[in-house]
């Protein structure tokens, strides 16, 4: 059993995808990362993707970038991490992690799975650990059990998709085009394949990320895949505002209900 | 040359120094790299393995090294410059007599052989001092491949000739802006770029860092710079050094030259990592000295990190080793003792820059500076009995304008 099956269960139930919502921790500030989550839980994101700022983040593009960096000159600190999952779980939102490797590393990948397991926190989405590497962590979320998510790409073989996916709980982050993080105009065109490849070897949910940033876009991913990942577009309407952020939600919230989910 | 049999000492063929079959030494290495790029890392793993046991490529390999890059590089001796060095004998390998002047080179002909072995069409790179970028440009323009170099911002002003170079070179030149805006960032683009672009593109790294295969591939293709020394060495002296000694950015030409002595369990291995204004003073590069173990750009090794495990900002005069990250295979070295590490400041690299100028007429690059700089103090230690061989990585055209202004050359004039 995965900490997020109900979430997906409850999605499925109302014939829906589910709409998934990232922001990193710290950003513009601590409070204020807590508060634009808090908006995006009761604004209609079914789970929050609370980010890990770093250093050195390769998977992402100029937004996020930003935003993380703007986040570690405000004086962010690890252990702010768990304030804003408590604070975010105790309103009654449901949230994961994401978080390159070296931080979690660092601070003791055990030592990590305990403090955000008490947090509330559900499970980690680890865009630079593969299975392959992850033997502390595959412990560690049996100890404390977390969701792990990993990644499959459009350019991953049959032998990795089946690897990730077995390695895989919660649900499966399949990346919709190869590249970096950031809101584009259309949704890639490898998606739909990638989620084809990616149900051949496992029943776990699907969802998709990279680029979205319209209701339109989200009613389009959910009619292939069981959750839309939303981040950059979060990061950008940020600046605006609580309220610019609940907007997008509603919008996004709107889409993944237009479309009747495939297995729904 | 083409057609001949991989020979026992065949620096491309699988040995004990290999790391396992998931590219770990130790427990360093390894894989700590997005999903996306695992398919065009196990496809560069599957073309290397072929191509190191495929007489044709290495025999090609070789040839380049010999016609093209002017090996084998010379072994002199410094008798003027080991006055300074408590008497004891110094030998240079002169890696900045290679075309392009590094040993950045041998790397980049093996790669960009392999790249064209892939069928792929387009190289990018990063670059610090530039030499890589060089080199790397330099290859693409040989073989027709299109060339990106990505370059912190900083060090493109610090190092402007050499961007230069490239773009005469026929490469694209993209300065990066972001982070610390040098060496680190720079690869942190390529990456990015990588993950974009990766059935197109093949990531030229220029060190023995990042996720598996580079660091042992790098290390393979830097191996002849360890064999012709070693056996150069015999020759003039008929023994073999006490000590050998390389500058450590990511690693690259130390692991070339360790390799050629490491199963000669008495020939010391000491790298020199950059110490820049002092370790105490917090501004240094010396990542195997003051860092700890860490995930950057795809590897565990040592890394300069916070408490948090985020990468801190190296310094250190010269960009070839402004570097928070090393090579894993540098990382087990230290553990296992095999190797040790130590770290010479700005100023006393900058000594010993000035030094072998006035000594020998030669000119070395910033980063072999630093190696100069730890064979002054193991001359000292070892006295005038002692032999100790210097990797001269690269030389030091490159750097006149960071040493003009550090020698105050443009007040006087
Ligand atoms: C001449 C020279 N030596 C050394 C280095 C450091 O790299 P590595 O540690 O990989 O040899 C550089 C890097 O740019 C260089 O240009």
């Amino acid at each position: 059993m995965g900490r997020l099956d109900p979430v997906f269960a409850r999605t499925r139930e109302e014939g829906r995808g589910a709409l998934i919502g990232y922001l990193p921790a710290g950003f513009p500030t601590v409070d204020g990362s807590v508060e634009l989550l808090r908006g995006m839980v009761e604004a209609g994101c079914d789970l929050v993707e609370v980010g890990v700022p770093y250093s050195d983040p390769v998977m992402d593009g100029p937004t996020i970038q930003a935003a993380a960096d703007r986040a570690l000159r405000s004086g962010f600190r690890l252990r702010d991490l768990f304030t804003v999952v408590e604070a975010v779980s105790s309103a009654g939102g449901q949230a994961v992690v994401m978080t390159y490797w070296n931080p979690v590393h660092r601070y003791g990948v055990d030592a990590f799975a305990r403090d955000l397991a008490a947090a509330g926190g559900l499970g980690l989405i680890t865009p630079d650990l593969i299975p392959d590497e992850a033997d502390d962590w595959l412990t560690a979320s049996e100890a404390h059990d977390l969701d792990r998510i990993f990644l499959v790409a459009p350019s991953s073989s049959e032998e990795r998709i089946a690897l990730t996916t077995a390695a895989s709980s919660g649900f499966v982050y399949a990346t919709a085009v190869m590249g970096v993080t950031g809101a584009r105009d259309a949704v890639g065109g490898l998606a739909p394949g990638l989620v084809e490849r990616t149900r051949a070897h496992t029943t776990l949910p699907i969802g998709v990320g990279l680029g979205v940033r319209s209701g339109e876009q989200a009613a389009e991913v959910v009619s292939f895949a069981d959750a839309v990942i939303v981040g950059s577009a979060f990061v950008a309407r940020a600046e605006a505002g609580v309220e610019s952020v609940r907007e997008l939600t509603a919008e996004l919230a709107a889409g993944v209900r237009k479309a009747p989910s495939p297995i729904g | 040359m083409s057609g001949q049999a991989p020979q026992a000492h065949d620096p491309h063929a699988p040995g004990p120094h290999d790391p396992d079959a998931r590219g770990h030494f130790g427990p360093y290495g390894g894989r700590f790299m997005p999903e996306a790029l695992i398919g065009a890392l196990d496809e560069l793993s599957a073309e290397y393995d072929k191509a190191r046991l495929d007489p044709e490529f290495t025999g090609e390999f070789t040839r380049l090294l010999r016609e093209y890059a002017g090996r084998p590089s010379l072994l002199t001796e410094a008798p003027r410059f080991a006055e300074h060095a408590g008497g004891a004998r110094v030998f240079l390998k002169r890696e900045d007599l290679n075309h392009t002047g590094s040993h950045k080179i041998n790397n980049v002909l093996g790669q960009a052989l392999l790249t064209k072995r892939m069928g792929k069409r387009r190289v990018i790179a990063e670059t610090g001092a530039g030499q890589h970028g060089v080199a790397t440009a330099t290859a693409c323009a040989l073989m027709g491949l299109d060339c990106v170099v990505y370059m912190g911002e900083v060090d493109t002003e610090r190092q402007a000739l050499n961007v230069a170079r490239m773009k005469l070179l026929g490469a694209e030149v993209i300065p990066v802006k972001s982070g610390s805006r040098t060496l680190k960032d720079a690869i942190n683009e390529a990456l990015r770029d990588w993950v974009t672009n990766v059935d197109t593109t093949h990531y030229l790294l220029g060190t023995a860092a990042g996720g598996h295969p580079f660091p042992v591939m790098v290390r393979n293709f830097h191996k002849v710079i360890g064999a012709e020394a070693r056996a150069q060495y015999l020759e003039q002296t008929g023994r073999l050094p006490d000590v050998v000694t390389a500058c450590v950015g990511g690693g690259s030409n130390a692991i070339g030259i360790f390799h050629g002595f490491i199963d000669d369990a008495d020939v010391r291995l000491v790298g020199i990592e950059p110490g820049g204004k002092g370790i105490e003073s917090g501004e240094h590069g010396a990542t195997l000295g003051e860092g700890s173990p860490g995930m950057l750009h795809g590897a565990l090794s040592y890394l300069l990190q916070d408490e948090d495990g985020q990468t801190t900002e190296a310094y250190s005069i010269s960009a070839g080793l402004d570097y928070p990250g090393v090579g894993p295979e540098h990382a087990w070295l230290k553990d296992t003792a095999r190797a040790e590490y130590r770290s010479a400041t700005d100023d006393e690299a900058m000594h010993a820059f000035r030094l072998l100028s006035r000594t020998e007429g030669i000119i070395p690059a910033i980063e072999s500076a630093h190696a100069l700089a730890g064979a002054l103090k193991l001359g000292q230690e070892l006295g005038p009995e002692g032999h100790i061989l210097v990797n001269l990585s690269g030389r030091g055209d490159k750097d006149m304008d960071t040493a003009a202004k550090y020698f105050g050359f443009y007040e006087e004039s």
